[in-house]
């Protein structure tokens, strides 16, 4: 009792810590925190590229982390809503619950596709707030690096100018970046491709992809031998080019309808860290394009 | 062009009535040049205005129910979820069910012990934030006729520095499976262990504060007072706290494939004459009467593996918990119809017990929707103390209670999930939980969660 005490008398007293520290959803928010806060903040990543991002569980291991995270920065729009809100309310850190400033949706500042106009399980595992996977449209990063920037002077106002400085250089980079992006891809505007999920919906507005069919039925729902065999004609008559998965998917079924329907099956890196190349936010869409375009 | 109407008009009037005639007529044909050509440039604006928009339209993608229909729960918008759970149960016809060598718990379970087909209790659940500093949850198990509270509780957001406050009716946060609805379960009925100490699981009427420590290693400490009316306790009208439990869980990753929480617990609660049916020496059936104190450490583990920190193809859970309860008190005997000739409210003496036992479980996901899982569970005898020629003048020997029996219980089940929403599962234990009885079950059950979107606790 007495060594709870001195532990609770403690953690009164614990230093507030020098660096700004974050606690990001996704790798993606993870990097771009680590692009606009530097050296002045620590990021921590709950969740890693070979991850599903809906299947997360509330380890206690995210809990602790997030008790100690100035700022959490997530998806929103439902991506975690299996894990993220009983972490929250289990870290008993008041200053990031939805609402306060630590807590920031990257989904609201976004134009979202596929927002359903009918919200019902028989649709699968919809998201009310449309598809939540916002981060392979780089235009998004750039609509969510500014408030994002901005919040984090808010909660670490002596380096506001800091965290701006930077926000500007990353804009600048990432706005001439996407040119040089959209020049290379312009290839590929109008290929028809099949997803395995609609991991890529942003990826494919962007480019100008066609999506002509997906292996799971519905949102959520694994695919099944019959929906894969139908799948096989609407290829051909597509003329669909490529399957496409991201590193956490089955490639089982990609596998599967690539040899029948003589379609060549693509792992994008889908975040960062999911390839060699993906290592930060300008390699993963410099990684995501050479996969498109076939080079190894 | 209403301005351009008065305009006109105040022209009119303004000009002098002296005026001549064609001054007039002038004056007309000039204000209504003006109204045409204003009004072809507000039609040439307005369409404009209306091309502008189109364009605005196609170039950006189909905003977005969500800002409109706001989908994330609010003040206005509560989460409901309902779980619908219900099963085929084949077993043997034993009449009252109790564990031998344990004072039986009675009262609260979910139904799963009738035989044949049944519906177990249908869980609603609603929560909601109340306001930015309080959550509020309630969750009613709907059972023939009968709604029970399982949970109605408020929990603090803003109280920071890693504390949370509950107050309310909660499930106790000892151990790990008592905190489990069981729609959550892994099998389709509780533990041995559980249904021994608490009937399935421990209820609080009261509050619980628990803190997070601010470190990377996962530690959480928590503190409980409260009611104390469920068993082992017994309702006792008084005005302080009738339980009061402590519990610490420590908790982390190793590597990015594998997970872990362990904790230690330990609940203190009294009973006053807590009823357990017995029967005398000339086998009328009587009621022993418990008054003491009761208290009950549980110690917890569970480990989860998931390749890379991937589940959704393979994954691995392993699951233990093992229990210690000591029990001193006063035991005596009544009997309420006036037949026995042993028991009138006899006092037989001191009471000590102490019992242990336990359960481990390992579920394996080895293909995508599918799991097959292992529990074993456990019970000792332990010690009991009280003075036999005492007791045994006024009850037959031959009761349960008495008995050094150690139950046992294997069970094997195999589920099948279409995706977090739906479960079928196949469950076949052979059940020794009482002497004598050999019970082979086979349970079919269904699971089916509508509304809200489930947490995934660990």
């Amino acid at each position: 009792m007495r060594r709870l005490c001195l532990l609770f008398l403690l953690s009164i007293a614990w230093p507030a810590h020098a660096e700004l520290r974050v606690f990001a959803c996704e790798p993606e928010w993870a990097a771009l925190a680590k692009e606009l806060g530097g050296d002045k903040v620590s990021v921590y990543s709950a969740t890693h590229a070979l991850q599903d991002p809906h299947r997360i569980e509330a380890r206690p291991s995210l809990i602790a982390r997030a008790r100690n995270a100035r700022l959490v920065a997530c998806t929103g729009a439902e991506l975690e809503a299996g894990w993220l809100p009983p972490v929250l309310r289990e870290s008993g850190n008041a200053g990031v619950q939805p609402g306060r400033p630590g807590y920031f949706e990257a989904a609201q500042f976004v134009v979202r596709l596929e927002v359903p106009t009918k919200i019902d399980r028989s649709e699968g595992d919809v998201h009310a707030s449309g598809n939540p996977h916002i981060q392979l449209d780089p235009r998004n990063l750039l609509a969510v690096a500014a408030p994002l920037a901005q919040r984090m002077g808010e909660l670490d106002a002596a380096n506001a100018a800091f965290y701006a400085g930077r926000h500007n250089a990353f804009a600048d980079r990432m706005r001439a970046a996407i040119a040089r992006w959209e020049g290379e891809a312009a290839g590929l505007r109008g290929m028809r491709v099949i997803a395995q999920h609609k991991s890529f919906s942003y990826l494919f507005h962007w480019l100008g992809l066609v999506e002509a069919g997906t292996l799971e039925p519905k949102p959520g729902i694994e695919p099944g031998s019959a929906h894969l065999a139908q799948l096989i004609a609407q290829a051909k008559a597509q003329q669909a080019k490529l399957i496409l998965r991201t590193p956490f998917d089955s490639p089982r079924p990609g596998e599967w309808l690539a040899e029948r329907a003589g379609l060549r099956l693509v792992t994008l890196p889908f975040t960062v860290g999911g390839s060699e190349r993906a290592q930060d936010l300008f390699g993963l869409f410099d990684d995501t394009i050479a996969r498109l375009k076939g080079a190894p | 062009m209403q301005r351009i109407a008065l305009f006109a008009l105040a022209a009119a009037l303004a000009s002098p009535a002296a005026a001549g005639d064609d001054d007039l007529k002038a004056l007309r044909e000039e204000v209504a040049q003006m109204k045409k050509a204003y009004e072809q440039r507000i039609e040439a604006l307005e369409q404009r205005l209306a091309a502008a928009e189109t364009h605005k339209e196609k170039s950006q993608p189909a905003q977005d129910g969500g800002s409109r229909a706001p989908a994330a729960a609010g003040g206005f918008n509560p989460e409901v979820s309902v779980i619908l759970q219900g099963q085929y149960r084949r077993m043997k016809d034993v009449p009252e069910r109790s564990i031998t060598g344990y004072w039986p718990a009675g009262g609260h379970d979910h139904g799963g012990d009738e035989r044949g087909f049944s519906v177990d209790s249908s869980e609603l659940i609603v929560s909601a934030n109340v306001n930015p500093y309080f959550r509020g949850l309630l969750n009613v198990a709907l059972k023939n006729g009968e709604a029970e509270v399982e949970e109605a509780y408020f929990q603090t957001l803003g109280l920071g520095r890693g504390f949370t406050l509950k107050g309310g009716r909660f499930l106790s946060g000892i151990g790990y499976i008592n905190e489990q609805h069981p729609h959550a379960w892994d099998f389709a009925d509780a533990p041995l262990m559980m249904k021994a100490l608490f009937g399935e699981h421990y209820g609080q009427d009261g509050l619980q504060l628990k803190w997070v420590a601010p470190t990377d290693l996962f530690m959480e400490f928590g503190a409980e007072i409260g009611r104390g009316a469920g068993f082992p306790g017994t309702d006792r009208n008084k005005n302080s706290a009738g339980a009061s439990a402590l519990f610490a869980h420590v908790g982390g990753d190793v590597g990015r494939s594998h997970a872990w929480r362990a904790g230690l617990s330990w609940l203190t609660t009294r009973a006053r004459e807590r009823e357990a049916h017995f029967e005398d020496l000339a086998a009328n059936e009587v009621e022993g009467l418990f008054t003491g104190r009761s208290r009950t450490w549980i110690a917890d583990f569970v480990w989860k593996w998931a390749p890379e920190g991937n589940p959704k193809q393979r994954n691995l859970k392993l699951q233990a918990e093992l229990f210690r309860r000591t029990e001193s008190g006063r035991f005596a005997c009544d009997d309420p119809a006036g037949v026995s000739p042993t028991c009138a409210g006899t006092e037989l003496g001191r009471l000590r017990s102490a019992q242990t036992g336990g359960y481990a479980q390992a579920v394996w996901q080895f293909m995508p929707q599918w799991r097959v899982g292992y529990r074993y569970d456990w019970l000792n005898a332990g010690s009991k103390r009280y003075d036999p020629a005492t007791v045994f003048a006024a009850l037959d020997p031959a009761n349960a209670y008495f008995s050094s029996y150690r139950p046992k219980r294997h069970s094997l089940m195999l589920d099948w999930s279409q995706d977090e929403f739906s479960r079928l599962r196949l469950q076949f234990a052979q059940d020794k939980s009482m002497q004598g009885v050999t019970d082979n079950q086979v349970t079919l059950q269904y699971i089916m969660s509508l509304g809200a979107h489930g947490a995934h606790k660990f």
